[in-house]
């Protein structure tokens, strides 16, 4: 039994609308997982279906082997955090765990163990109602932790939180992936996925768009540009074009794609030309990201 | 067995739920002394047919039709505080078989519901014979035939109310729909069946579940009417109905 999610063919219709449209795609356990959409692309609805909350429209998936209602032990397997505010604001944090402790056979020392993991241990009294975003989100993890699973899913855990909050999370997520657990995060922030995933599954508008590492991805779908400035701009330019490169001016200097900065300054060199600058300038993956998602933003801006 | 542990949990933990119950018992109680107060002041003034009809016990019972409403909120907020405050969802990841949620919270409520029936019915009975006795008008005591089950069944009545609550809320997964459903199925439509022609009202008195599971706590016989057990039993059916519709809802539809 390995610890994946497993979709295939994974669709969700509501009425005429499709939220989830076919998804096929494996999570692997050891690496971060970053499940990047815009908002409104159907991430949140697809982890929904992982968790059996919602019953597919058409497909399966499966975590480690099993539709989760027949996972026998499912918070031993599978944490999850989809809504840092779906607790009865007036249960306590300890109360709150305690009963979805009791539920999954866990005992009361866990429970203590994951409100100190989280940083929660001093207000494990008070009650959900009166904390902040911040500390909801603290307690949405320190139930997902309960059980120890080996999978983990967290839906835009960042939102909302402060910088060190952020920090905090992200280290957290790693941590969990580097102790082996499949770790499967949402994000509508590309430069958040960045920082904190290995691996990417790109969707918009429920169809999956890239489902690679976050190198490749960058590689297969980000222009390398170089911004070069000489005092001969006019011979560079044809020297350059001579050489099979694709150039856009930008004020007075140059912006060339299909050659790499090291190959240009070889030409200009050899043909005495002075540079003046020569910077490559990679697209970052939150242009490469929004070029991607461009058509599959649902509710586009139009200007 | 360890769902039900974390049922009472969530249960127990919520300060609301005491003061709902605690409410539950002071209005009965209160509701209870006046109108026992009312009807034995009543008495000397009654026609000898009203006199025979006289049922000390069931006249001390009266507070249950309005504890029913309380406790009948009582069932429904089990369920729908849920999913008003987006709990449902990780009580279904903790517990993803629905149905054995469903029953572990029935099962909660079931025991609360029956232990809280029995303290309104009890207190109001010797409560509302106090009063009568103290006024010379004829009393019940448990010793007489029928009373003991009319007390008890009083109790049982108000459980049965509670988990029509819990089953609405299933079915409805809304506080407001729940409650205004209770209240319509309890209290309105019963009235709007006084102003119907005699014999469509004659059949509401006797058929409508709740008019029926009534007679468990009468002592005195009315004519015509099912029997205290039949009628009791009428009504469980009813909300085992409703309980069930509500188990469909949770196991088919998106949580």
């Amino acid at each position: 039994m390995s610890d994946t999610i497993e979709a295939v063919g994974l669709t969700k219709r509501y009425g005429d609308a499709v939220a989830v449209d076919g998804l096929t795609f494996t999570v692997q356990p050891g690496r971060v997982t970053g499940f990047l959409g815009p908002n409104g692309a159907g991430k949140s609805t697809t982890m929904r279906l992982v968790l059996g909350l919602d019953a597919p429209s058409a497909g399966t998936v499966t975590v480690a082997g099993r539709h989760y209602a027949d996972l026998p032990r499912p918070l031993h397997t599978v944490g999850a955090l989809l809504d840092a505010r779906a607790v009865h604001p007036g249960r306590s944090a300890a109360n709150h765990l305690l009963a979805l402790a009791q539920a999954a056979g866990i005992g009361r020392k866990r429970v203590d163990e994951v409100l100190g993991l989280v940083g929660l241990e001093n207000v494990a009294g008070r009650r959900a109602g009166t904390f902040s975003l911040g500390m909801s989100q603290r307690l949405g993890i320190a139930a997902a932790l309960l059980g120890d699973p080996p999978v983990l899913l967290f839906d835009e855990p960042v939102n909302g939180l402060d910088p060190e909050g952020i920090r905090w999370i992200r280290t957290l997520m790693r941590g969990l992936a580097a102790q082996g657990r499949t770790v499967l995060v949402s994000s509508h922030l590309m430069s958040e996925m960045a920082l904190t995933a290995q691996h990417l599954l790109v969707i918009g508008r429920g169809r999956l768009l890239a489902d690679a590492s976050v190198e490749e991805f960058l590689h297969r779908h980000g222009t390398e540009t170089v911004l070069v400035r000489a005092g001969e701009q006019g011979g560079l330019a044809r020297l350059l074009r001579r050489a099979g490169a694709h150039l856009d001016t930008d004020d007075d200097a140059l912006l060339v794609q299909g050659l790499t900065a090291t190959e240009i300054g070889k030409l200009a060199a050899a043909d005495g030309i002075a540079l003046a600058e020569l910077t490559p300038r990679r697209g970052s993956l939150e242009d490469v990201f929004m070029a991607l998602t461009a058509d599959a933003v649902e509710y586009g801006v139009s200007a | 067995m360890t769902v039900i542990r974390s049922e009472w949990t969530k249960f127990s933990s919520l300060r609301s739920t005491w003061l709902t119950a605690a409410v539950t018992v002071a209005i009965a109680l209160a509701v209870g002394a006046l109108a026992a107060t009312g009807q034995a002041s009543g008495y000397h003034d009654m026609s000898a047919a009203d006199r025979a009809a006289w049922d000390p016990t069931a006249t001390s019972l009266t507070a249950i039709t309005v504890a029913q409403l309380a406790i009948g909120v009582l069932g429904v907020l089990v369920i729908t505080a849920e999913y008003a405050t987006g709990s449902i969802q990780p009580s279904l990841l903790a517990v993803p078989r629905r149905g054995r949620l469903l029953a572990a919270k029935a099962g909660v409520f079931t025991v609360v519901a029956v232990l809280l029936g029995q303290l309104i019915g009890f207190t109001s009975f010797f409560l509302g014979q106090a009063v009568f006795a103290g006024q010379g008008v004829p009393y019940a005591t448990l010793a007489q035939p029928d009373v003991t089950r009319a007390v008890i069944g009083g109790g049982l009545y108000l459980a049965a109310l509670g988990l029509l609550g819990l089953g609405l809320g299933t079915l409805l997964r809304s506080t407001a729909g729940a409650i205004g459903t209770l209240v319509t199925l309890t209290l309105l439509v019963r009235a709007v069946a006084q102003a119907l022609p005699r014999t469509w009202a004659d059949w509401m008195d006797r058929y409508w579940p709740t008019a029926a599971g009534e007679k468990i706590f009468a002592v005195v016989p009315v004519d015509g009417a099912l029997g205290p057990w039949p009628g009791f039993a009428l009504l469980c059916g009813c909300v085992a109905l409703v309980c069930g519709g509500g188990y469909l809802v949770l196991r088919t539809k998106d949580a």
